[in-house]
């Protein structure tokens, strides 16, 4: 049965839009339907956001729901913890994530941790907003991955929407969430587009799934990650091989049920992490699959990260810093016992 | 402060006896501060308190066996046990803890002032920190984004003069922290901390005008630690003479003196009110000892919020 029952015509069309017009939308519906919303961050205002994000909804919704704030990442963030813990339901938009370091403090020793440290007195509703990710030449200090380190942390959920619908759909429900979530927009997706149907609503944070089932091995990745693998997929039928391909969607919490069933199906895993290598999420994901599918498997864990250095300016040296679909392929044949090309 | 006082002496006594363990911050010499500022506070205003908290928590009148339980770690603490000394939360009163990062407090009591602010509720955030608080980014940050959009909060800077051991000359260009203020354009003065009657007029004042909308406000309450910074401090960095100078300005002596002079004041009422206090702090000790430890099986709780419907208050 479709979704609209099979009776007459349908009323919802399917617009095609961008990522950046999802969260857009997300921001908007949010705004619309809870007074307690607003947005708040470094030029959400009357620039319209520094990826264009927020543009136009401070003539929609006006200053006080449009907050334009100082250069203060901790002040602004912890205004956020505050305001959430003071029965408003803010967004906060932090500008990129290297930024969200000087707000370090705020997010782990304030949001994550007062509901324990209270003996479970004060939730924090907040929603925290920030770009991610290399790609745009943007250099050592604007470019890093850093959401595998955040999901180190017990007490916040990390998800990295990757696909037009979850741009769209997380949000609302990270709202809704009683404690501190943080949404982590790869900043090379915003201008992707996709199909994304006008009535599409609120999805679940948590819980990987699936994007193309497969039988030989299984890709796993997160946010920008996810193209590069559906890619390397592509790459792999050519050479004969069925790759699944599982989109993370959430980093804290992991959904190992998901990720388990796969590999222990498929019995080769690669993990695909714009993060570094070392203390990763991707050596996170590898350790579980060691600890609870270790007998099910018929080659090592494959990784293929984000070299350990600073990222570099040159577009060369930043596109060998970053995974691609073609080391991908190469880590997937490797799982295959199958010569690399 | 005669129960602030008597309780921060047991509590001393009980650390010795390994009955409190961690850090433990005293009060002892500061009451005045906290007395006089939460005097004049709503029921439905917030606090907001750094590590030295027991004198706030106690003036917000947070019940001293609670406060005591936490610090043994009790299930029955105003944490459970998972705060100890130094994050004393209580919902019922909105005290927001207990906060240990230095200056971390200040940008939370900017966003409970906000939420005020945008709900229209007339209510007021008062912030505790100490003058050590005033060398970190969160203090310039909050005073300017507290001042720029008019939020109504009280900033209430306890100046003991030492952060842990480092003296405020030793750490800042410029000592006057009503100065300081004053570039984010906020009214801010100087009070003597060690009176409680001044610091509870100067609250009532700036108390009245941040309700009133008119803004944060910055008091800088000039007052002294008689005890060490904490219990492992051997107090090299200040002279003898200094604190014995300082206990001269006791704010409690201070205000019997002034209560006896008004002949408000008898010797048998001051006995009454300190046998009082002994007598709270002895049930508080009880109540604390009586008190029961959380299952380990009950360790990873809080850490998520577990009714999905729960609210922030």
């Amino acid at each position: 049965m479709s979704a609209t029952g099979g009776n007459g015509p349908t009323t919802t069309s399917t617009p095609t839009v961008t990522y950046r017009e999802a969260v857009r939308e997300a921001i908007r519906e949010a705004l619309t339907r809870d007074e307690r919303v607003f947005l708040m961050g470094e030029d959400v205002g009357r620039y319209g956001g520094c990826y264009a994000v927020s543009k136009g909804l401070l003539d929609e919704f006006g200053e006080a729901r449009i907050r334009d704030t100082p250069l203060s990442e901790s002040t602004f963030v912890g205004a956020g913890i505050g305001a959430a813990m003071g029965g408003m339901r803010p967004i906060v938009e932090i500008m990129t994530v290297n930024f969200s370091l000087l707000a370090l403090d705020q997010i782990l020793n304030t949001a994550a941790t007062f509901l324990h440290m209270s003996g479970g007195q004060f939730n924090v509703p907040v929603v925290i907003r920030m770009a991610t990710g290399g790609g745009r030449q943007l250099a050592a200090q604007h470019s890093h991955s850093l959401e595998g380190w955040y999901a180190h942390i017990p007490g916040i959920k990390v998800v990295t929407p990757a696909t037009i619908r979850d741009a769209r759909g997380m949000l609302w429900t990270a709202l809704e969430d009683p404690d501190p979530v943080l949404i982590f927009e790869n900043a090379l997706l915003y201008d992707t587009e996709g199909p994304l149907p006008q009535d599409a609503g609120p999805v679940p944070l948590e819980g990987a799934e699936v994007m193309r089932p497969g039988d030989n091995l299984t890709l796993l990745a997160y946010g920008g990650g996810l193209r590069k693998a559906l890619e390397a997929a592509t790459l792999l039928e050519g050479e004969g091989v069925d790759a699944e391909v599982i989109d993370l969607r959430c980093l804290r919490p992991l959904d190992d049920d998901t990720i388990l069933k796969s590999v222990g199906r498929t019995r080769r895993a690669v993990i695909v992490d714009d993060g570094w290598r070392s203390g990763s999420i991707s050596a996170e994901i590898a350790a579980r699959i060691g600890e609870q599918a270790f007998w099910e498997m018929d080659a090592p864990v494959e990784r293929v990260c984000g070299a350990e250095v600073p990222m570099p300016y040159a577009g060369h040296l930043e596109q060998a810093a970053l995974p691609s679909p073609t080391e991908i392929l190469e880590a997937a044949l490797r799982t295959l016992a199958r010569p690399g090309r | 402060m005669l129960l602030i006082r008597r309780f921060e002496e047991k509590s001393a006594e009980l650390y010795q006896e390994e009955k409190i363990r961690g850090f433990l911050h005293l009060y002892i010499g500061q009451e005045a501060v906290a007395v006089g500022t939460l005097d004049v506070l709503e029921p439905d205003d917030a606090v907001v308190a750094t590590y030295r908290e027991h004198g706030h928590a106690l003036a917000r009148g947070i019940g001293a066996g609670p406060i005591m339980a936490e610090m043994f770690g009790k299930v029955e603490g105003t944490s459970r046990g998972r705060g100890g000394s130094m994050h004393i939360f209580d919902a019922a009163t909105r005290f927001y803890g207990g906060n240990a990062i230095v200056g971390g407090g200040l940008p939370l009591a900017v966003g409970l002032a906000l939420a005020d602010h945008l709900r229209g509720l007339q209510r007021v955030t008062v912030c505790f920190f100490g003058e050590g608080a005033v060398a970190e980014g969160e203090f310039h940050e909050s005073l300017n984004l507290a001042s720029l959009w008019k939020l109504p909060v009280l900033f209430c800077c306890e100046n003991n003069l030492y952060a842990m051991g480092t003296a405020l000359e030793r750490s800042e260009s410029e000592l006057d922290v009503a100065v300081k203020a004053a570039s984010y354009e906020m009214p801010a003065w100087p009070v003597d901390g060690m009176d409680v009657l001044a610091v509870r007029d100067a609250a009532r004042r700036a108390v009245d005008a941040v309700r009133g909308g008119g803004g944060p406000y910055l008091l800088e309450l000039r007052t002294y630690r008689f005890r060490a910074h904490s219990m492992f401090d051997p107090e090299l960095y200040r002279p003898k003479e200094e604190v014995e100078a300082w206990k001269k300005q006791d704010p409690i002596d201070g205000f019997v003196g002034k209560l006896q002079e008004a002949d408000l004041l008898s010797d048998d009422e001051l006995e009454a009110l300190k046998a009082d206090a002994e007598a709270d702090v002895d049930e508080a000790v009880a109540f604390a000892e009586a008190g029961t430890l959380e299952p380990v099986s009950d360790l990873t709780r809080f850490v998520y919020s577990e009714d999905p419907a729960e609210e922030g208050s």
